[in-house]
């Protein structure tokens, strides 16, 4: 019942957001032949660094490739729905409206991270499906359902890890007002995620798998559709989202205490 | 006279937009913090002996990498947005009525947020010195006036081709994504990621044409003491900001002339 209930709401939410986002025509054709730009971008940019070296970090160019695709899926899934959802967070702290949203009887956490959509990201998330295709046929990868399951679980947790990323910069928003930056600073951090971990230094690797486990959220599931992990990684991942995703719950509630609305 | 007036009047906003940074000292610094993904990219250089093949050794690439964070610290520039945002809202009709072109405004307000922002550069300038300490080097002072020359004229270019995408404001309402669309070429393409000594024949032909080189490239290479042209530099930079000069007026009078205020 009650999940029928939020199904319903949120086939309302994508109704009107589309109709909105689609006003803008050409601003979508735009953010198409951006998407496009940036994958020929990185992947020039990695053809750089292989362009004398076999391997970069214990990695091979076409392997270095599925690292690519799973970036450009993740952040088509971030510009579609984590970035014009909760960027509007800063917004609704800002000018009081949050209150509006406190007040309605569903989820005010489900509200607000699913209010959007951006439709743009959707060629993104197209791209890195149709470049992961080309690195099975590249690479010769041997696909089974096993195979296929244990991929997807790893991107759900990747895409868990990120959503409490941003979920959790987003609702430092009631403390301090404007965290604007501290989403860029995020964004830059995420950057590093197009290539393998192994390919930094030891210090910066693990400020990156503990810290900031951008480590968890490409490299891993690159890994394992390389058929490369093992299972004690898949494990520690699932974990690992597990966590981010119930405390950036918590983290939600217990900020909610403290937000005394605008003007009052 | 008259470039006396307007003199007094560039000191004026610029000390008011001084003061109005000094508010955001924490968003600031937060944003330096943003671009230190040239550091990140060091690390895969080095790590991995990438070097080698272009032929810098390891301290000459860590100072270009150096370089290239600060060029790229105080030639960033914003103004599609903040244009976008007050075009959209209405703000733009008192500024028009005002006997300054609003460009002014926006321009102190770059310049005031560089001063805000040297500090922090500064600071994080030092912790790269802690931690590669064997790439500290002092450039004399004549090259410390030109590279400090070349950035300048690097902010210009950038501030004259946004300025130019924020005038397409006056047409369709969000002009950013196009300025999302030039961003791509201007972050592969500019030295921020990769030296462009490094680039591939077929692109290297090409791109010193291309304003691009002359954003990050050249200043970084000039102020870190890697070999470049500094005569082809200069006259590059100077060319580029005398074609976009009249342009950027040209689109300015048209579409203040196409401007029609919200709600009138």
């Amino acid at each position: 019942m009650n999940l029928k209930k939020y199904i319903n709401i949120y086939t309302k939410f994508l109704h009107t957001s589309l109709a909105s986002e689609l006003e803008y025509k050409t601003n979508i054709l735009i953010d198409l032949a951006t998407a496009i730009l940036s994958l020929i971008g990185s992947i020039f940019l990695l053809s750089i660094f292989f362009q004398n070296n076999a391997r970069v970090g214990g990695w091979e160019f076409e392997q270095a490739l599925i690292i690519q695709g799973i970036y450009t899926i993740l952040n088509g899934i971030t510009n579609t729905w984590f970035n014009p959802n909760l960027t509007e967070i800063v917004k609704h702290i800002r000018e009081g409206t949050l209150d509006f949203v406190l007040l309605k009887p569903i989820d005010s956490q489900f509200f607000i991270s699913s209010k959007k959509i951006n439709p743009s990201g959707f060629l993104e998330i197209i791209l890195g499906f149709g470049l992961l295709i080309y690195c099975i046929k590249i690479n010769q990868i041997y696909l089974n359902f096993y195979y296929l399951f244990l991929c997807l679980i790893t991107l759900i947790c990747s895409i868990c890890i990120l959503y409490s990323l941003w979920f959790f910069i987003s609702t430092t928003t009631i403390w301090f007002v404007k965290t604007w930056n501290a989403i860029e600073v995020l964004r830059s951090f995420l950057y590093i995620g197009r290539f393998p971990l192994n390919s930094f230094s030891f210090s910066l690797r693990i400020f990156f798998s503990v810290f900031i486990p951008i480590a968890f959220i490409t490299t891993i599931p690159s890994e394992v559709f390389l058929g490369l992990t093992q299972f004690w990684k898949i494990f520690l991942e699932v974990a690992i989202s597990g966590i981010f995703i119930f405390s950036s719950r918590k983290f939600w509630l217990f900020a909610l205490r403290f937000y005394s609305s605008a003007s009052s | 006279m008259i470039s006396n007036l307007i003199n007094r009047k560039i000191f004026a906003l610029i000390k008011v937009q001084y003061s109005n940074m000094m508010e955001y000292r924490v968003e600031i610094a937060l944003w330096a913090i943003s671009g230190i993904i040239p550091f990140f990219m060091l690390n895969i250089w080095t790590n991995n002996n990438l070097n080698e093949s272009i032929n810098i050794s390891e301290i000459m690439l860590s100072r270009y990498f150096l370089c290239a964070f600060f060029v790229r610290q105080f030639s960033v520039v914003w103004v599609v947005f903040s244009f976008e945002e007050d075009s959209l809202m209405g703000k733009i009709s008192p500024y028009l009525i005002q006997p300054l072109n609003p460009f002014f405004r926006y321009f102190a307000q770059h310049i005031a947020e560089q001063i805000t922002r040297f500090p922090f550069a500064l600071i994080i300038a030092f912790f790269f010195f802690l931690f590669n300490p064997e790439s500290i080097w002092i450039p004399n002072l004549g090259i410390l006036f030109l590279s400090i020359i070349s950035t300048f004229l690097s902010f210009l270019i950038q501030f004259l081709i946004q300025s130019i995408v924020a005038c397409l404001c006056f047409w369709t309402e969000k002009a950013s994504s196009i300025e999302r669309l030039l961003f791509i070429p201007t972050l592969f393409l500019s030295g921020l990621l990769a030296p462009v000594i490094s680039f591939p024949e077929y692109v290297k032909s090409w791109i010193y044409l291309t304003p691009f080189p002359y954003l990050i490239d050249f200043p970084a290479n000039l102020l870190s003491g890697n070999e470049t042209n500094i005569v082809r530099g200069f006259s590059m930079q100077i060319l580029w900001i005398i074609l976009l000069f009249p342009l950027f007026k040209k689109i300015w009078f048209r579409g203040t002339k196409k401007y029609t205020a919200m709600g009138s």
